[in-house]
């Protein structure tokens, strides 16, 4: 078995890769020449959004993936796990935000092992600006991280260059400021679990009808000390309509003319048995 | 948004290519040189990820140096030394297991892990060249 060697010196090394950036600098300005566009990454202009209530945290977001002006999505998750009791809203390149959380919930769960202690909020907060800055922002993910640990509840907002804050309610996307004009009218320090639900989902509902890169559903995620609450959809605010007319035929309406059957005769050339294991 | 960025303008040192012998390229094993290779890097990132490890170990060695002395990353770095050369040949895959248990990388998983892993990669080094740039023949 042969494989193609390469006549290098040293070995390969893992993670990102440059060596196709100039071709492709080439490519696009050809491209670019004739017309055409080169395809776009998939964002999720998005609305999300947190809270920090009596108890716990609220996060909230929408539901929609846009591929520039099409929606790619109309159902996507944008709330993802990061340990048993931290959980982030990802706003931007839908595939960065998707790598990103998964790594940093990969890592928390290795540093939770070697500590044998609950993750903190705190911790995965560091993880992540670490990592984001250290990629200068090329990597765009903007992170609402909401979670419930020995000393609280804690929420951060994460932008794509590195840079976080820690607030008692913060919103990203396309649809933050809509959801920020929510907050600010009605957010109050210490709310029961139910006021604080209906306001973000007031917030968000405020981003998807008033932003084009927001839409569809709302879903939620309640975390507090030893319960998380993941509720998807927790309401469907742009339901598609249902279709009032039937316009499928009835059988008969077609009048049958003349009907002929024939019979193709197959005659048994070979049969073969073959057993399935089913243990 | 991004992609206007990518095409960097702005020259920098470091990008050049390996130097042979009595420090001239070396043209037969990594071909001819451009002026705008050496010169533009590909990418904002390259230059920053070519040496992203490199300048972490500075920076902490030089941390531990302020806040515990000269023994303390003297010491490590002598066993990183020792740990680097339990490796198999070159042109092998080698687990670097004590490497990255000093290290801290066995407890922690970044780009490095998951894309354009080493050992999965479709193209494999010359075993000769590799070996002669190893043992200094080359």
């Amino acid at each position: 078995r042969k494989m193609a060697t390469l006549s290098v010196c040293q070995p390969q090394l893992g993670g990102f890769s440059f060596e196709n950036c100039k071709r492709n600098a080439v490519l696009e300005a050809e491209v670019t020449k004739l017309g055409c566009n080169v395809p776009s990454a998939r964002k999720t202009g998005t609305t999300i959004c947190g809270v920090v209530f009596k108890d716990g945290i609220v996060l909230g977001a929408d539901t929609r993936a846009t591929e520039g002006m099409i929606v790619a999505d109309k159902n996507c998750s944008k709330i993802h796990y990061i340990s048993p009791n931290i959980y982030c809203c990802g706003a931007g390149t839908a595939a960065d935000t998707e790598m990103t959380t998964q790594i940093i919930s990969s890592n928390l769960e290795l540093h939770s092992l070697s500590t044998s202690r609950l993750p903190r909020v705190a911790t995965a907060n560091r993880m992540l600006k670490q990592m984001l800055f250290r990629y200068q922002g090329h990597i765009g993910a903007a992170l609402v991280l909401g979670g419930v640990d020995c000393n609280g509840p804690h929420l951060y907002s994460i932008y794509p260059h590195g840079s976080t804050d820690k607030l008692p309610y913060v919103t990203m996307g396309s649809g933050s400021l809509a959801a920020m004009a929510v907050f600010e009218d009605r957010y109050k320090q210490d709310m029961e679990e139910e006021d604080a639900k209906r306001l973000v989902r007031d917030a968000i509902a405020a981003g998807i009808f008033n932003d084009l890169g927001s839409g569809s559903n709302i879903d939620l995620c309640v975390i507090t000390k030893g319960r998380v609450d993941y509720l998807r959809p927790h309401d469907m605010a742009n339901k598609k309509g249902v279709r009032t007319g039937n316009y499928k035929y009835k059988q008969g309406t077609t009048g049958v003319l003349t009907k002929s059957v024939i019979k193709l005769d197959l005659e048994v050339v070979e049969e073969t048995v073959q057993t399935m294991d089913t243990s | 948004m991004l992609t206007g960025l990518l095409y960097c303008s702005v020259p920098v040192t470091g990008m050049g290519q390996q130097v042979g012998a009595y420090g001239v390229q070396d043209t037969l094993r990594s071909g001819f040189s451009s002026v705008k290779n050496e010169l533009l890097p590909s990418h904002a990132l390259e230059l920053s990820e070519k040496n992203f490890q490199l300048n972490q170990d500075k920076m902490n060695f030089s941390n531990l140096r302020n806040i515990q002395g000269l023994h303390a990353p003297l010491k490590l770095q002598m066993e990183y030394r020792a740990a680097r050369q339990i490796q198999r040949l070159p042109f092998l895959q080698s687990s670097h297991l004590a490497l990255d248990t000093l290290k801290g990388n066995d407890e922690s998983i970044s780009f490095e892990d998951i894309l354009n892993d080493p050992s999965q990669s479709e193209m494999v080094g010359e075993p000769h060249v590799m070996m002669e740039y190893k043992l200094g023949l080359m």
